[in-house]
């Protein structure tokens, strides 16, 4: 099918085509044809952000609660600049967004022209692909092109840059093409490899899943598969940050998030385990700790999309290339066939141990006196709102970490988080793109005080659009992991940590035409959860919560799995010159 | 360490040679990469190298394939097995990236670099200058009463050879190709 029309108007009937419902954007200059289109037709909803960071970030919400693309549009230069960070949370997380980006025309690139910037330059190394198109009549196909690359594969962010002069030029309007592309990554893995490691798991007497991001990102059938497979072989199973919710927190096997700030528990699993397997995780550094310390006497399996996630940083004997889904659907398959043989005794020896590992009750606390502690404040949000149709987006910091460990997520798609990149004031903007996806959904943002400051400009976006999300925030009126961390390391010398002039989040809510909870006070705080899950609207829920917690368990830089902090009392002198220099 | 051919498309992946080699051994390998031929496709395999600290010896590229709108990129790089395999899987997910050759683990290969060399004397250096030229089949593309240009074609270490003889005898400037190479028989 083949039509002429406008670059402009291609834009928007490419977007039609793919089948978006919603873009997050903001006018400028180098935009103004597109945005006359979008005016003109009631097919795509645009959702006008407040700053740039904030569309990609709200594309990255409704990418990560749907699993569908998320749509950004911004203008040339600025527009394009501060779309930048977006760009790259989605990339070292893996979310897929097509990114829109105005450009000058073609005939003043380079002749440093107003808001010009070299946008295909800046983002290459943020982008998983991106295009600037110089012909109208090639368009068209580069957005249905976009769109195949953002999902394809490992997922992750595109942009295509369009110049003015090709917004207005005409050209021939191209339909999508599914086979146009040469770009089709491997999604099969391996039958060999997937014998060996249900032979592997026929023997294991200490095995352990180790579920990562990809699980998500590969659709529901394989967290479905996941299940299966968990619930056959009652391996125990830990995740990711990024995989929470691909197995449910109530599920039998569920030994809770690893790492960092993991679970005693599942880090010792980890340590101890005789197979890793790791389906749809990367062994980032927050998880490993120490390398050479890292699961010293395991067998590792590891099944990715991406071939260089494989032997990047931890060296496994099993490599399995290809996309969750099938693998898993594989190893159900040949295992089934086999006789569905697992070493039932030694496992049930090894589950005996993680049950008394999980006697240690690392996250148990105690709240008294008048101040709430932060933990509790998650630990009540969880009982008051687990039964709702709820999805959770964090900001970064000890709250995010907090919100990991205290908030129960039994289904994929529910927690939406920036896990690689690590950036303040991804919450608030993603919790408005989950929002606009889910209108019925309650969307609560954990956040801290510092974080959300970040992107508080799109209250204006959450009241025009009338977004009724929560921005549950746990105020400690410090930058609390960076404090925890000046604590530990640096001689508890607070340089900078806190802020002396924090606004009054009511009143500042009421600016914006929205409603403000304060909360100080253990007593007040289910009802004051209560009132704001019951306030249709959004809502700022100021949480005064105690300010020098600390997030245990630890595992302190430079060490290892079996090297864990789970209190105040352990935290003297733990972290050595060469641990220091670790982020 | 079996061959890596990384085949874009492919159904089955075992052409991925994934099972380890940790040696701590730095090892040189010649990778041919063919690629779309399209503006910024060299920027991205250079970015590559460079964000994620690999090394670059040499690098060359032109078109190979102009209906198929193909360049063929070759670099030179060290690194220990482990960053030789990195580079290779990072190469390959880029997505302009047709395929990744390892030319040093596929081979044997043949890798031919050309290089000019002005050289300048008089005298005795310049009649011992020629002399050494004709030795290594070197071409005289330009002269005057004062200089040589030198045309010479070969491996790299060949090339390197020549250089160093040419030092003393008023080696002025160099210009170097890069490697191109290709896997040999059919």
């Amino acid at each position: 099918m083949t039509r002429e029309m406008t670059g402009a108007k291609m834009v928007v009937q490419a977007l039609k085509d793919q089948g978006v419902d919603t873009v997050f954007g903001y006018p400028g200059g180098a935009v103004l044809p597109i945005y006359d289109e979008i005016f003109q037709q009631n097919d795509i909803r645009h959702i006008l952000v407040r700053h740039e960071q904030g569309a990609v970030h709200a594309a990255e919400g409704y990418a990560r609660s749907t699993g569908k693309p998320g749509v950004a549009l911004v203008t040339s230069g600025p527009g394009a600049t501060n779309a930048v960070t977006g760009l790259t949370d989605a990339l070292l997380d893996s979310i897929p967004i097509v990114v829109l980006t105005g450009q000058v025309p073609t005939f003043m690139i380079g002749s440093d022209a107003f808001q010009e910037a070299d946008t295909v330059g800046i983002t290459r190394p943020c982008t998983k692909h991106n295009w600037l198109v110089k012909e109208t009549d090639k368009l068209a196909s580069t957005i249905h092109e976009a769109f195949h690359v953002a999902t394809a594969g490992r997922p992750g962010p595109v942009l295509i840059d369009i110049p003015k002069d090709v917004q207005f030029a005409n050209g021939e309007y191209q339909g999508p093409k599914p086979s146009a592309s040469h770009y089709h990554p491997t999604v099969k893995g391996d039958m060999q490899e997937i014998t060996e490691l249900v032979a592997a798991m026929e023997t294991a007497k200490k095995p352990v899943f180790y579920t990562g991001g990809g699980v998500i990102n590969s659709g529901p059938a394989a967290s479905q598969l996941l299940r299966e497979l968990v619930e056959a072989t009652g391996f125990p199973i830990t995740s990711t940050l990024m995989g929470l919710g691909a197995y449910p927190a109530s599920g039998d096997n569920w030994i809770g998030m690893l790492g960092m700030h993991g679970l005693y528990e599942a880090n010792m699993a980890m340590h101890d385990c005789d197979l890793m397997i790791n389906i749809g995780a990367r062994f980032d550094d927050r998880i490993t700790g120490r390398i050479d310390a890292f699961s010293p006497d395991s067998k590792k399996a590891h099944i990715d999309i991406d071939p260089s996630s494989i032997n990047k940083v931890i060296r496994v004997d099993i490599p399995i290339v290809g996309d969750v889904a099938h693998v898993l659907e594989d190893i159900l398959k040949v295992w089934k066939s086999r006789g569905r043989k697992t070493d039932s005794a030694n496992v049930a020896q090894w589950q005996a141990q993680i049950s008394d590992w999980r006697k240690v009750n690392c996250l148990a606390f105690t709240q008294e006196g008048k101040t709430i502690k932060p933990q509790h404040a998650l630990a009540r949000l969880e009982e008051l709102t687990k039964d709702h149709d709820r999805y959770i987006t964090t900001e970064v910091g000890q709250h995010q970490m907090w919100a990991a460990q205290y908030l129960g997520f039994e289904d994929p798609n529910r927690f939406m988080t920036s896990g690689g990149l690590g950036t303040m004031g991804y919450g608030f903007p993603a919790s408005i793109g989950v929002q606009m996806a889910h209108p019925d959904a309650l969307v609560i943002n954990v956040a801290g005080e510092a974080s959300w400051l970040m992107n508080m400009q799109e209250m204006g976006t959450a009241t025009q659009y009338r977004l009724p999300v929560k921005q549950f925030i746990l105020n400690n009126e410090r930058l609390g992991m960076v404090r925890q961390w000046q604590e530990l390391l640096h001689g508890e010398r607070y340089s900078h940590s806190w802020s002396e002039a924090l606004p009054d989040f009511v009143k500042l809510a009421e600016a914006f035409g929205a409603k403000g909870i304060l909360c100080s006070d253990p007593a007040d705080l289910d009802d004051a959860i209560m009132e704001m899950i019951n306030h249709d609207g959004p809502v700022i829920f100021d949480c005064l919560v105690a300010k020098h917690e600390n997030c245990f368990p630890m595992i302190p830089s430079g060490k290892a799995h079996n090297e864990m902090l789970l209190g105040e009392a352990e935290t003297q002198g733990v972290i050595d010159s060469k641990g220091s220099v670790l982020v | 360490m079996s061959a890596l051919h990384i085949k874009k498309g492919a159904t089955r992946h075992s052409a991925y040679n994934l099972r380890p080699n940790f040696s701590d051994v730095q090892e040189r390998h010649t990778i041919a990469v063919l690629v779309e031929n399209e503006p910024g496709v060299l920027a991205r395999v250079i970015g590559l190298f460079s964000g994620r600290g690999y090394n670059i010896e040499s690098l060359t590229v032109a078109e190979v394939d102009h209906t198929g709108h193909l360049s063929r990129i070759t670099i030179v790089t060290t690194g220990t097995p482990q960053v030789i395999e990195q580079i290779k899987a990072q190469l390959g997910r880029i997505v302009s990236v047709h395929d990744v050759h390892d030319l040093t683990v596929e081979g044997p290969s043949v890798e031919r670099e050309l290089a000019m060399l002005k050289v300048v004397g008089d005298g005795e250096k310049r009649v011992e200058a020629l002399r050494l030229a004709d030795i290594f089949r070197a071409n005289v593309v330009d002269s005057t009463l004062t200089s040589f240009v030198f045309e010479i074609t070969g491996a790299p270490d060949k090339i390197d050879a020549f250089a160093d003889l040419m030092r003393p005898l008023g080696l002025a400037e160099i210009a170097r190709t890069g490697v191109a190479a290709l896997l040999r028989g059919d």
